[in-house]
């Protein structure tokens, strides 16, 4: 009993810390710049095909393929932002939502072309391929890896965001964007950068979370419903929203698979529902 | 018009102004739209139907699949281009209607195909009127996620259902009686399309009567000025999700002429991705035009017939491609270039 429960808590838990990662970034690129990115994922798995490249064919340590994840796709963030993004903020929701999904199909087609329709894992270190024992009961190290890298990135985000000039300026920004760039903001320059960050975030967690939401050519829209259930249940604009959305999601998803299989994910999406209707703004929105 | 024309303003403007007043008055009879453009595309579309029937036996069959599309793409375009209410989760109506037909002719012996449809209309109406209350509650993303999350929930319900369904394996041994008693469905599709054409143009004649009545002219208004149309006393509220209901309904009665004319009913009814495609092929042929949107639903249909036969890969490359060339250079989709290319021929034919 105890042990399906800590079970059960612990791949909850690992499950969340990979949503999280991979949807913090469109939350803050969604309060920030009004922009509803339904590509997103399809960064995330951008950045799981470096981390299966770089470990696979050039055969580089995990550790370094992981940088090389964020920084890459990051780069590919910021350009595809000056390029296009940028042209679409303010432009209603209709163009944005089907200018995003012509990105994922782009993105979905130049994945199947380059890297087969095939899942790809990517190779991981023996120190984390083995089990830890917590409380008498073996799991695998690699996604108590993965719980400690959520836990991680929510504080460097929690640093950067809540102790830094340019957290501030994003803050400010959220808030009252005409206010910040009336104090003297440079707020283009701030969204380049914020989407870059939010895009490489993404990619770090679609190399991280390979283990959890495999790397396929259509990982960007098998797994958009979730992304976009974390960002709008934890609200747009704050990493601690997605963080506690991402737990509520995880936990009651693997919980009721694990529990109840044949009801399969249809607890996820009632439980989002309901979230919704009570708080249609999500737990820590500035605006739904 | 009694308006009197000064002498020195130039005739080109003056056109053009004409032109911009009569899309925006209340009644302009049926398919007479912006610079005739609705008109245009409707003498085209009508001639290529005709065209099929008689010499096209080949594609019948293709071309019901046609005139599913374009009701499915006018419930869609009441919606989000009239009304303005963006959904990602229409295909959730669009396989409740598929799957109620289905059901109900392997379940229950109700195969009378004309009833059947009205059936199917009505539970995806009842649907409608269920999460449309939820739904129009929101805006916004709350929005676009709510209606993402309801067809998730019955995309899962339909899954996991087998023993009603047939999971993923699909609806089989569905049977279809001869629409009105006398006509069978044949191998080569011709019940099928004129069956199908039927419907479409009941639809298209309700549809355009509709966007043209007061009540069509209230939602475009709820869809510019919300605050505006609640402050000259709209109910706005109700006005909205009885579009949500109406919409549900016809994208209903056009998924269960999919089951009926394939005899068969795929979990794909109901997926994601059958809600992003109908909401991009509004987007290609110009939301919140009725011509558009049938237009779009026709040049996507056959494009993906061609291109998809290629490699789906390549599929998806080319319609990502033309849609981000819609949404940054055209976004007045296809009848917008229609627009344009009736101007210029009217300015050049006034040279």
């Amino acid at each position: 009993m105890i042990t399906a429960a800590l079970t059960i808590l612990f791949h909850g838990l690992a499950f969340a810390m990979v949503l999280y990662i991979v949807s913090v970034g469109l939350g803050i690129t969604m309060g920030l710049m009004n922009f509803a990115n339904l590509a997103h994922g399809a960064f995330a798995a951008a950045g799981g095909y470096v981390v299966v490249m770089a470990t696979r064919s050039l055969g580089l340590p995990f550790w370094v393929a992981l940088p090389a994840a964020f920084v890459t796709v990051a780069l590919a963030g910021a350009v595809v932002e000056r390029l296009v993004v940028r042209t679409l903020y303010g432009a209603d929701e209709l163009r944005q939502v089907l200018f995003s999904i012509a990105l994922l199909f782009m993105a979905i087609a130049g994945f199947t072309l380059a890297f087969g329709p095939l899942q790809q894992q990517p190779e991981i270190p023996a120190a984390l391929s083995g089990q830890v024992t917590l409380g008498g009961i073996d799991f695998p190290a690699y996604r108590a890896f993965v719980i400690v890298a959520g836990v991680a990135i929510l504080a460097a985000l929690w640093l950067l965001i809540g102790r830094t000039r340019m957290g501030m300026r994003i803050r400010a920004a959220v808030d009252n964007r005409n206010m910040a760039e009336a104090v003297g903001v440079d707020t283009r320059m701030l969204f380049t950068l914020t989407f870059a960050l939010g895009t490489g975030i993404a990619g770090l967690g679609g190399g991280i979370g390979a283990d959890v939401l495999s790397i396929t050519p259509t990982y960007g829209q098998e797994y958009l419903v979730l992304f976009l259930i974390v960002v709008a249940v934890g609200g747009l604009g704050s990493i601690f929203g997605p963080f506690l959305a991402a737990l509520c999601i995880g936990v009651v998803d693997v919980a009721g698979k694990y529990l109840i299989p044949e009801f399969g994910a249809f607890f996820i999406y009632g439980v989002v529902i309901a979230i919704l209707l009570a708080k249609p703004a999500g737990f820590f929105g500035v605006r739904s | 018009m009694a308006r009197p024309i000064p002498r020195n303003e130039p005739v080109k403007s003056l056109s053009v102004s004409y032109q911009g007043a009569a899309a925006s008055s209340t009644w302009r009879g049926l398919a007479m739209g912006r610079g005739g453009s609705d008109l245009v595309i409707a003498v085209l579309l009508g001639l290529a139907a005709l065209a099929t029937l008689l010499f096209g036996e080949a594609y019948w069959l293709l071309a019901a699949q046609v005139a599913i599309t374009m009701i499915f793409a006018l419930s869609v375009d009441l919606l989000v281009g009239f009304a303005g209410i963006v959904t990602l989760g229409h295909a959730v109506f669009f396989g409740l209607g598929a799957y109620a037909v289905g059901i109900a002719s392997v379940q229950f012996g109700w195969t009378e195909p004309l009833s059947a449809l009205l059936l199917a209309g009505a539970v995806s109406a009842l649907l409608g009127a269920a999460t449309g209350v939820l739904v129009l509650r929101t805006r916004g993303l709350g929005q676009l996620m709510l209606t993402m999350a309801f067809a998730s929930l019955v995309y899962e319900i339909a899954n996991r259902a087998k023993p009603l369904t047939g999971g993923a394996d699909g609806l089989q041994g569905m049977v279809v009686s001869p629409v009105a008693g006398l006509f069978e469905f044949d191998i080569f599709g011709l019940t099928a399309f004129v069956y199908t054409l039927a419907v479409l143009i009941v639809v298209v004649i309700f549809a355009v009567l509709m966007t043209r009545s007061p009540y069509g002219r209230s939602l475009v208004g709820i869809r510019e000025n919300r605050v505006r149309m609640q402050a000259i006393g709209t109910g706005v509220q109700r006005r909205l999700l009885s579009i949500y209901i109406v919409s549900a309904a016809l994208a209903g009665i056009a998924g269960a002429l999919l089951a009926q004319t394939s005899q068969f009913v795929g979990l794909n009814v109901l997926h994601f991705s059958l809600s992003g495609e109908i909401l991009i092929i509004v987007a290609l042929g110009g939301a919140g035009r009725l011509w558009g949107a049938l237009l779009g639903a026709v040049v996507f249909t056959l494009f993906k017939d061609r291109l998809s036969a290629l490699d789906p890969a390549y599929w998806y490359f080319w319609l990502g491609l033309l849609l981000a060339v819609i949404v940054l250079f055209a976004p007045k989709g296809l009848i917008g270039l229609v627009d344009r290319l009736l101007a210029l021929f009217r300015s050049k034919e006034a040279a």
